[in-house]
């Protein structure tokens, strides 16, 4: 079966879980489930696709394929910020400031952090990358574990305001949120496109990409800046599911089995799609709200995780 | 012709290359030979703009390395490290079509597939074109990188020991190829090489270093000398002349 074949037919799946989400059960007021089924389906999709095309692109400039961009500390530093506000201020001032500026303080964070990293970070040469996600892994456990101190000394009613974003989930999402994050995800795709065409030639590793004359930190270096907005923007939107990115590109890598990223990245958005859609059909559906996706998401991933470890004498 | 004026790298303190400067002429096979940790990859690797070096200039045809688009200096210097282990699923062909991304972009043209028709018909990999690299042994590996080199049709070629764990008959075959590429397409080879017998029957020119600094540099028949190589490998070393070629007996 060839690779066109193959993503028409994630493609085909995709829709139909869509469909299937919005239509079952669709009973009462239809002018306020619709709408609202929409949105999460939109927000579900934007995040999903989003993920997953930043874990592409991660992995193929890291050459390595069990690394996320989780290990950047990206999630940590989510979860400090929220933490923070909390601890400083009370969840009463996280009313106050209403959903869009704690997201865009979320994403500037995030980003700035990720900037002073690489700033610090690019200035020598060789294997600097792997430098870059030690710091990042050290970084991202420093944050975890300061997050969990503070979030030991709060009142305890603060604390489930905080428990309740460190679970992803889709059940509550800002609509104006969703439409800022529809921006900045379309500019950064706009922005993507001129590095697109050196994503091929990257996944030969550094010193074939000099070789064959692509500009290679500049190229690493945008696109890394890239991985992290998109990650920020998913992360601020439904929380902490970098998880899902590690499971979907591995079995978009299975499923392909080429080096071609234009079918790679399709099918790692389409099957994170699947995956998040599917998710959360069965959390509302089946768990009844019980559970939440990242829960789910996390169980699989898991499992597929160890399922990678032990096959790992093979070579990829 | 690629100019080397007092290059020098040193990693922390630590002086890899010392003010190495030499000139080579096109149409030549230039081997560089010298005992483990004399700099020679590093060397290599500075031309090829893998590494950066501390000091000193390097231009090819005139041009600085390091001041011309990435882009155009992929047209005229391509690099063949020892290293090659490509963890991706990839047939021969598409490797070698990798070599044509200077010129196309991405984008094979009607050109770029005729130039792999011929890089692969010239390494004589056309019947297993399209099976997968870790499919292959190790010597067949060796020449789909070299096919891959040879579609990004650059007049200077650099490799990083190329001979590396291959069998005598391979050995001889990449170094026939080698010497053909440069007699019958005009290019220019520059490579790294431990065997100073495939050095001395293959190469014009040999260029022999140690702890960061060239000894000797000349002629083949001028280096390939008792003295010279005690100096370099602090050996002695026993040359026989068989059918005009030198040959060093080091066992």
């Amino acid at each position: 079966m060839g690779y066109k074949m193959k993503t028409w037919i994630l493609a085909a799946v995709a829709v139909i879980l869509m469909v299937l989400y919005v239509v079952y059960g669709l009973t009462g007021n239809l002018d306020y489930i619709l709408p609202r089924r929409l949105l999460k389906l939109l927000a579900i999709c934007l995040t999903g696709g989003a993920i997953a095309f930043a874990t592409t692109i991660f992995m193929t400039i890291t050459n390595n394929r069990i690394l996320t961009p989780s290990v950047l500390g990206l999630d940590s530093l989510y979860m400090l910020v929220q933490t923070i506000i909390i601890f400083f201020f009370g969840s009463n001032m996280m009313v106050l400031l209403g959903g869009t500026v704690n997201y865009l303080i979320s994403i500037m964070c995030m980003v700035l952090f990720s900037l002073v990293l690489y700033q610090f970070l690019f200035k020598g040469e060789k294997n600097n990358i792997y430098f870059l996600l030690l710091v990042g892994m050290i970084l991202g456990t420093f944050f975890g574990s300061f997050t969990d101190f503070m979030q030991v000394l709060i009142d305890p009613n603060e604390f489930m305001i905080v428990q309740d974003r460190m679970f992803a989930s889709i059940n509550n999402v800002n609509t104006d949120l969703l439409y800022i994050s529809i921006g900045i995800i379309v500019l950064t795709f706009i922005y993507f496109m001129r590095f697109y065409k050196y994503l091929d030639v990257l996944a030969l590793g550094r010193e074939e990409a000099i070789n064959l004359g692509v500009p290679y930190h500049y190229v690493v270096k945008r696109l890394l800046i890239i991985v992290v907005i998109l990650i920020s923007v998913a992360t601020a939107l439904i929380g902490p599911i970098t998880f899902l990115g590690l499971l979907v590109v591995n079995v978009s890598y299975e499923l392909m089995k080429t080096y071609r990223h234009f079918y790679i990245i399709w099918g790692a958005v389409l099957i994170s799609i699947i995956a998040l859609v599917g998710g959360q059909f069965l959390v509302e559906r089946l768990f009844t709200f019980s559970t939440t996706i990242s829960v789910i998401i996390n169980f699989i991933g898991g499992l597929y995780f160890i399922y990678l470890l032990l096959k790992e004498n093979r070579k990829w | 012709m690629v100019k080397l004026k007092s290059v020098f790298k040193a990693y922390n303190q630590k002086k890899v290359i010392e003010d190495v400067s030499l000139e080579i002429e096109k149409g030549t096979i230039t081997s560089f030979i010298g005992p483990n940790g004399a700099g020679k990859s590093t060397l290599v690797s500075m031309i090829s703009r893998l590494i950066s070096k501390d000091g000193g200039a390097i231009t090819i045809d005139g041009q600085d390395i390091m001041h011309t688009k990435n882009n155009e200096m992929a047209k005229k210097i391509s690099i063949l490290k020892q290293t090659n282990a490509v963890n991706l699923k990839l047939t021969i062909r598409e490797l070698v079509s990798f070599g044509r991304f200077p010129y196309s972009q991405g984008k094979l043209t009607k050109v770029d597939e005729a130039k792999i028709d011929e890089a692969i018909d010239y390494m004589e990999l056309r019947d297993m074109q399209d099976r997968y690299l870790d499919e292959l042994s190790g010597g067949q590996r060796q020449r789909a990188h070299i096919a891959m080199v040879i579609a990004q049709d650059t007049e200077y070629i650099l490799l990083d020991e190329p001979l590396n764990n291959l069998d005598m008959r391979h050995s001889v075959q990449i170094m026939k190829t080698l010497r053909n590429l440069v007699n019958e397409m005009g290019k220019t080879i520059l490579l790294v090489i431990h065997d100073i017998n495939f050095a001395s029957c293959y190469s014009d020119h040999i260029v022999a270093l140690k702890d960061g600094k060239i000894v000797k540099q000349g002629r083949t028949c001028d280096v390939i000398d008792r003295c010279v190589l005690k100096d370099i490998y602090d050996m002695d070393i026993d040359i026989k002349e068989i059918d005009g070629r030198k040959i060093c007996d080091y066992f």
